[in-house]
């Protein structure tokens, strides 16, 4: 990824596309309805959500790699994937509130996009406070591969048995869900916008895996310094 | 097999392995070889990475990079039967408090699938004169005891290598007695024997190899007679350090 | 079958580390008793509230109680790096998973009949009507919790703050075990209104066997270092 798709394209063509997401977001697409202006949060937080849904499938996938290659690069990119990821579920999650009191006077609901993503938000800390507590970080990667392929096991479950829950236990379908008609303008708007989040992932996905390149060289050099100091 | 190769051919083998601990490497490019018949002291300052190549070669620990072999094959693939011929004593006993000596041993005697266990148990406490005490609960023991009992452990299988690290930790001086004089059968018995220890002079009269290793390094390896003491700062005392 | 014996013999050795102590046990079940002591008391309520309130408050009560024990479950294994030396031998990894499992499963069974007891006393119901099919609910349910909690607590074992840890991992990731479990229960406890009871016990069936099957699975990874 690194010699085949150098970073300052991908800064500018995330510039560019988030660029032309806004556009769409506020101008080109119409209003709505019933909900007025900030339906337009609805462009930020769908694609927020998938985003955050790529990202634990790349752990996932990551981890899978990680456990049977035992690259590095694989635990790196988890490691990584986490912490953007991380930031996307958030952003659904206050993206979800923002746009539901306004627009129908609750705080918040439980519906299957917000189940889901809510539970996902659960495993990516659980994820991150992996991360941050092991006392041996010689055991980080395995252990976080562990928890990343039983975390997506559990993706794939919740979103199962969320569809079969609310076959039990109906709600009024509200926030966008999978069925409720867009108008064709909307659709391509809600489209740009993924595309533009998912630039902005894989922007901020690259950027923190250099981070943690760098981070690595130095405590490298830090060692390397202090074996030196200790042998004279 | 020829019984001249038995002999020669390394049992253990470490190839060109490191071990990272997250960034930190314990291990660089270390290589040896340990055939049977042979005793060995693993020599080094704190930190130098003893302990850490000790687990690896009990397979406790995996290296990050090179290879590990018990009789020519890699023990990551399959370490089945490097586990059942190897005896390991480290710092931690691996006892479980709320049971006795004998439960114990009776429990990991069983994780090794094997038969005579009781006979076995008995052979092993007696080696370390624990017998006596084989009904008392392994928390009410003194780290000595204890230390006594996680070595009847190691030998309760009758391994054909046994690793020790500083095995001695909290012995009284006949039980070092009794310890050192087991060591020195192990050659005999056509047993490899690698360990490390804190005391030079005790090491060095166990042993007829030294690896000296130094961060991460070795340093040394090679027989324990004519070995460049002063090029590898290893001072021996005039007189033996007592345990306290 | 030598694997067979492995498993009888970390199950045993953990049944025996715990009769010494009997810590481990009595705590779940006073914990599992308190929770579902202070939800009677709180609420009061008339019995047909009871049957919907009833499953939740159980199956609460059975997760931090479960919690409490996979904690304990790990915490003599730590002590003396037990669980490293279990490693010394040459034994599958998963095996020592199964046989820890079948512990933490069987201490939580235990913990579990104390509370239903309790629970039919205060709320004042019969589990009997429908007592083979809590059974299997309980027995499915418990099995895919106690599987989670086996794994995750050999992964928080190598934390600083291993409580938590396992917590936070347990709780996310076992919320559809307990979610359908109580659904399941609740239905059968209505006398299976639906005629759906097969259904409510393969659906936590089905998801405990996936979790299950996961880490016996990954557990050799969580000990490797």
């Amino acid at each position: 990824m690194k010699e085949k798709f150098p970073t300052s394209w991908l800064l500018v063509l995330t510039i560019v596309w988030m660029s032309v997401a806004i556009y769409m977001d506020f101008l080109y697409a119409p209003e709505e309805e019933t909900m007025g202006q900030v339906q337009r949060i609805f462009y930020v937080h769908v694609p927020c959500a998938w985003t955050a849904l790529m990202g634990f499938i790349i752990i996932f996938c990551a981890s899978i790699l990680y456990l049977w290659k035992r690259s590095p690069a694989a635990d790196e990119l988890a490691h990584a994937t986490g912490e953007v990821g991380f930031i996307f579920c958030s952003g659904v999650l206050i993206t979800g509130p923002l746009w539901a009191k306004p627009a129908w006077g609750i705080w918040w609901t439980w519906s299957p996009r917000l189940t889901l993503t809510f539970l996902l938000w659960l495993l990516y800390v659980a994820y991150l406070m992996l991360r941050s507590y092991l006392v041996n970080p010689g055991r980080a990667a395995n252990l976080c591969a562990v928890v990343g392929i039983i975390g997506f096991a559990d993706v794939i479950i919740d979103y199962m048995a969320i569809r079969w829950w609310r076959t039990q236990h109906p709600q009024p379908v509200i926030m966008g869900g999978p069925n409720s008609g867009l108008d064709p303008r909307m659709l391509l708007t809600l489209l740009v916008s993924w595309g533009a989040f998912t630039c902005l992932f894989f922007l901020l996905l690259r950027m923190r895996l250099r981070l943690g390149r760098m981070r690595k060289e130095l405590s490298e050099i830090r060692h390397v310094l202090a074996f030196k100091l200790s042998e004279d | 097999m020829h019984p001249q190769d038995q002999i020669t051919k390394p049992v253990l083998e470490v190839r060109n392995v490191t071990k990272f601990f997250g960034d930190l490497a314990a291990l660089k490019e270390v290589s040896l070889a340990i055939t049977r018949g042979e005793s060995a002291l693993l020599y080094g300052p704190n930190g130098a990475g003893k302990t850490t190549l000790l687990r690896m070669l009990a397979s406790l620990a995996r290296p990050s990079s090179g290879e590990i072999l018990f009789d020519g094959r890699n023990i990551e693939r399959d370490g089945t039967q490097a586990k059942a011929a190897i005896g390991f004593v480290s710092h931690a006993t691996f006892l479980y408090g709320e049971l006795t000596v004998r439960e114990n041993l009776k429990f990991f005697g069983s994780l090794f699938g094997l038969s005579n266990l009781e006979k076995r148990i008995d052979t092993a406490l007696d080696l370390f004169h624990m017998r006596s005490r084989s009904n008392v609960f392994a928390r009410d023991l003194s780290r000595g005891l204890q230390q006594r009992t996680s070595l009847a452990r190691a030998f309760l299988h009758e391994p054909d290598i046994v690793i020790l690290d500083e095995p001695f930790t909290g012995l009284d001086s006949e039980s070092v007695k009794n310890l050192e004089s087991l060591m020195l059968r192990l050659p005999e018995q056509g047993k490899a024997l690698l360990f490390s220890t804190h005391d030079f002079d005790q090491g060095a009269a166990l042993a007829r190899r030294l690896i000296v290793l130094r961060a991460g390094r070795v340093r040394y390896n090679g027989p324990l007679a004519g070995a460049p003491l002063d090029d590898l700062g290893i001072v021996r005392s005039a007189e033996r350090v007592t345990d306290e | 079958m030598s694997s067979l014996k492995i498993i009888w013999n970390v199950f045993a050795k953990d049944l025996r580390v715990e009769w010494r102590n009997r810590e481990t046990l009595a705590s779940m079940c006073v914990f599992g008793l308190l929770i579902v002591f202070l939800f009677n008391f709180a609420f009061e309520t008339a019995h047909e509230e009871n049957l919907r309130l009833l499953p939740a408050i159980l199956w609460v009560a059975i997760a931090f109680a479960g919690v409490l024990g996979f904690n304990r479950s790990f915490a003599s294994e730590r002590e003396n790096a037990c669980l490293e030396g279990m490693t010394l031998a040459p034994v599958d990894p998963s095996m020592i998973f199964v046989g820890k499992m079948l512990a933490n499963l069987f201490f939580l069974g235990i913990a579990e009949v104390v509370m239903g007891f309790a629970a039919a006393l205060w709320f004042n119901v019969s589990f009997l009507p429908a007592l083979g099919e809590l059974i299997l609910i309980a027995f499915f349910g418990t099995l895919g919790y106690a599987a989670l909690g086996t794994i995750f607590g050999a992964i928080a074992a190598n934390t600083r703050m291993r409580e938590v840890m396992l917590t936070v991992l347990q709780f996310p990731i076992a919320f559809w075990i307990l979610m359908l479990s109580i659904d399941a229960t609740g239905n059968a406890m209505r006398g299976d209104p639906n005629g759906d009871w097969l259904g409510g016990v393969a659906r936590v069936a089905g998801i405990s066997l996936v979790f299950l099957v996961a880490s016996f699975l990954l557990f050799e990874y969580v000990l490797e270092e």
